[in-house]
């Protein structure tokens, strides 16, 4: 056998580095899922009764429906009778009020994922609103965004001091019926991020969540809602790495966004959560569902996502370009290694005038890595002027692993414009073999080239997060390149 | 000593032998051209020197320096100071000329202990190189090779090598696809090149760029063996009379050179 597909092995075999499962104990409610399992939840959480009743009626709705099959993945049927709905920390009941109140545990935890919290408090100029498993446990940074009108918390938190602006958006851009994923999230979801930038704002740093999955077989079901004012504008960073564990995990996360007259809204994720072992073991299911309404004029919504991790992932970021002039972005690095399996990309739905998406899709896929990139373009009849560009590029590490695109496109005004490009290439022996002899090791060559091919989506990531990103997707394909 | 020994080296890819006992010796300071017809190995020889792993030596050896040259790794193999000059140099679309060129030579000056350069050395260092390769900025900050024109791929190889600075340098090809100007550019940035501690291999077909690259040394290459050596006017006969003259078989089709 060669050397590089040596090195494509070696890097495939690589073990997730951040594997582990710190010793806290959970505070759960029995498996299986019923009416009284949501009002179990909704009670916890001290949840006013409008919140219980659109949990019930999301539920409800539920129960109608099937799982969807026509992503390109392949998985056992998930038993939704045996997962646990709900998990809190111990240390919640202490309500920590700073992180010297917080388990150290928790904090050795995020220790070996490379996130002190303390750092980046000082460092990095980041508030971060800490996710363990279901609650948030640490949010810093308050005082300073208070001060400047912006509310950035927990969505817990944010129901009990903000209930009038929880009420008045949850729900509006993904509709508690939405999907499938999305109306058992709306049933049952447990914390998340909830984020509003008063008008003029410009929020003055990165927000940044952390997400963890921590206790044995609990489905995290995560609901972010962001809203940005007239003319405000904020960027928000969402990253996550999960413990090494066996069964397969649920996540069905929901995220919602709001943009009004030239407000801006720019959404960055790394997503790692554990991807199963080489042989497809394990992993989490991550069906997420995300989207962000342009309602203003000259709004504009950019999602930027690097996607390594997950044994399946099901996510189609996407806007509805609503107000005149408004902008919708998808940026996008999706690896698939060993048994991964990716089907995900965005869907541009315009429907006011002159509005304008870009879509810049990178799919890379190694080992037993099977990549799909799926996208709708839909231009509605009075979106005059719509344009639309896309650029969908595959690249593909051994021969083993596949890439498959789907663009859909729907056009029904004449004057619009949409330009669609794709490509696929392999990373050749004889790449590897050019940088070699020019005094490159296999690593850096495959490190290389893969980062070439991905700089258009890391240019738009935020200076640290791009860092991360590249650290992360050298990690992925560690040993898969010789 | 030699710089480079070459010892009845046999080699196959898949199941066909292609070199079939290859010996050779380099010095410092000279210039060895192969010649041979299409599909004598000329290119086989090239990419194994370079430690290409599709192509596995079944025997001989192969002294560089007074190391086993087959035991090291392409990468070492290039930091140790042997640089090919591809025939078909490769694409790498995203990655700048420049940042390549810069990640190269750094990795050869950590392999001898030497501080890494940073941008505004690095650029300070290739300046003079790129005017005599007349490689203007736009090409080094594009892609490697993406796009290029056949002239300016073989350009940039040269350019690289005079960046790079090897002691065994190897051009396979290098005059293939190239007018007579872009030929005479490519040839003064080699003769450029030429030094007492400096060795070249300068494998080609024909004898046009032995006119502007004169060798000392001329071998002709024919089913995997050097048939005959000989000084620069090898070339000269060869020219005049074709590989016909020395009873050989041009086999246009033979080796794919994968």
């Amino acid at each position: 056998m060669s050397d590089s597909s040596n090195t494509i092995e070696t890097i495939a075999n690589q073990e997730y580095k951040w594997g582990f499962v710190s010793d806290i104990e959970a505070d759960a409610i029995p498996r299986g899922l019923s009416e009284d399992v949501v009002r179990l939840i909704a009670a916890k959480k001290h949840e006013p009764e409008w919140l219980l009743e659109w949990r019930l009626k999301a539920y409800r709705h539920w129960l109608t429906m099937t799982e969807p099959t026509w992503a390109n993945v392949h998985y056992p049927k998930i038993d939704y009778q045996d997962i646990i709905y709900y998990a809190a920390p111990k240390s919640k009941k202490d309500a920590p009020k700073s992180l010297g109140e917080v388990d150290p545990e928790l904090l050795r935890t995020y220790e070996k994922l490379g996130i002190p919290l303390k750092e980046r408090e000082i460092l990095a100029g980041v508030a971060v609103d800490a996710v363990f498993d279901s609650v948030s446990v640490a949010t810093t940074f308050k005082a300073k965004l208070k001060d400047m009108g912006v509310i950035f918390g927990s969505f817990s938190e944010a129901v009990q001091e903000y209930p009038d602006l929880v009420k008045q958006y949850l729900g509006t851009v993904v509709p508690s019926s939405d999907n499938f994923f999305a109306a058992l999230n709306s049933a049952v979801f447990s914390d998340g991020s909830f984020c509003y930038v008063p008008k003029g704002v410009r929020c003055p740093m990165e927000l940044s969540t952390y997400f963890r999955i921590n206790a044995k077989d609990t489905g995290q079901f995560e609901r972010t809602l962001i809203i940005a004012d007239d003319g405000a504008y904020v960027s928000y960073l969402e990253g996550c790495t999960a413990p090494m564990r066996d069964t397969n995990q649920l996540h069905a996360a929901v995220v919602e966004l709001v943009a009004l007259d030239r407000a801006q809204i720019k959404y960055s994720t790394v997503q790692n959560w554990y991807p199963g072992d080489k042989n497809g073991k394990g992993g989490i299911y991550n069906f997420v569902t995300k989207r962000g309404a342009c309602r203003g004029v000259n709004s504009k919504i950019s999602w930027t996502q690097v996607e390594t991790g997950s044994a399946i992932t099901w996510k189609y970021p996407s806007c509805l370009l609503i107000g005149d002039h408004s902008v919708g972005e998808f940026y996008s690095v999706a690896l698939t290694n060993n048994y991964q399996q990716a089907d995900t990309g965005t869907k541009m739905i315009h429907i006011g005038k002159n509005t304008t998406s870009t879509i810049v899709s990178k799919g890379i896929s190694a080992g037993h890595g099977q990549n799909t990139y799926r996208g709708g373009v839909k231009i509605l009849k009075n979106a005059t002027g719509a344009r639309n560009y896309s650029q969908c590029d595959s690249m593909l590490l051994g021969d083993q692993c596949g890439a498959h695109t789907f663009p859909y496109l729907e056009v029904k005004n004449t004057s619009s414009q949409v330009e669609h490009e794709a490509s696929t290439s392999k990373i050749g022996e004889d790449q590897i073999f050019y940088c070699r002899q020019r005094g490159i090791s296999s690593e850096d060559a495959v490190s290389m080239i893969v980062h070439g091919f991905c700089k258009e989506v890391f240019r738009e990531l935020p200076m640290e997060f791009a860092v991360e990103a590249q650290k992360l997707l050298g990690v992925s394909l560690e040993g898969s390149v010789g | 000593m030699a710089l480079l020994e070459i010892k009845d080296l046999h080699a196959t890819v898949g199941e066909r032998e292609i070199l079939k006992g290859i010996n050779l010796k380099v010095n410092a300071g000279e210039v060895h051209a192969i010649m041979g017809p299409n599909g004598s190995g000329k290119s086989t020889l090239a990419q194994v020197l370079a430690g290409r792993e599709l192509y596995h030596v079944t025997g001989g050896e192969v002294t560089y320096d007074g190391k086993d040259l087959l035991a090291l790794s392409p990468e070492d193999r290039a930091r140790e100071g042997i640089f090919l000059a591809f025939q078909y140099p490769v694409e790498i679309p995203g990655v700048s000329n420049m940042y390549f060129l810069k990640a190269a030579l750094n990795t050869i000056r950590k392999h001898h202990d030497l501080p890494e350069l940073d941008a505004m050395d690095f650029l300070e260092r290739i300046r003079e190189k790129m005017s005599a390769m007349n490689m203007d900025q736009t090409l080094l900050n594009r892609p490697v090779n993406t796009g290029f024109s056949g002239g300016e791929k073989k350009r940039n190889e040269i350019f690289q090598m005079a960046v790079l600075e090897p002691r065994l340098a190897i051009l396979d090809e290098t005059d293939s696809g190239l007018d007579i100007d872009a030929l005479k550019l490519v040839a003064a940035g080699v003769n450029a090149m030429r030094s007492a501690d400096r060795a070249m291999v300068v494998v080609t077909h024909y004898q046009r760029l032995l006119s502007e690259i004169v060798p000392d040394f001329v071998h002709v290459l024919a089913e995997g063996r050097i048939v005959k050596s000989g000084g620069k006017e090898l070339a000269l006969e060869l020219e005049e009379g074709g590989y016909a003259a020395l009873g050989l078989q041009d086999e246009a089709e033979a080796v794919s050179k994968a």
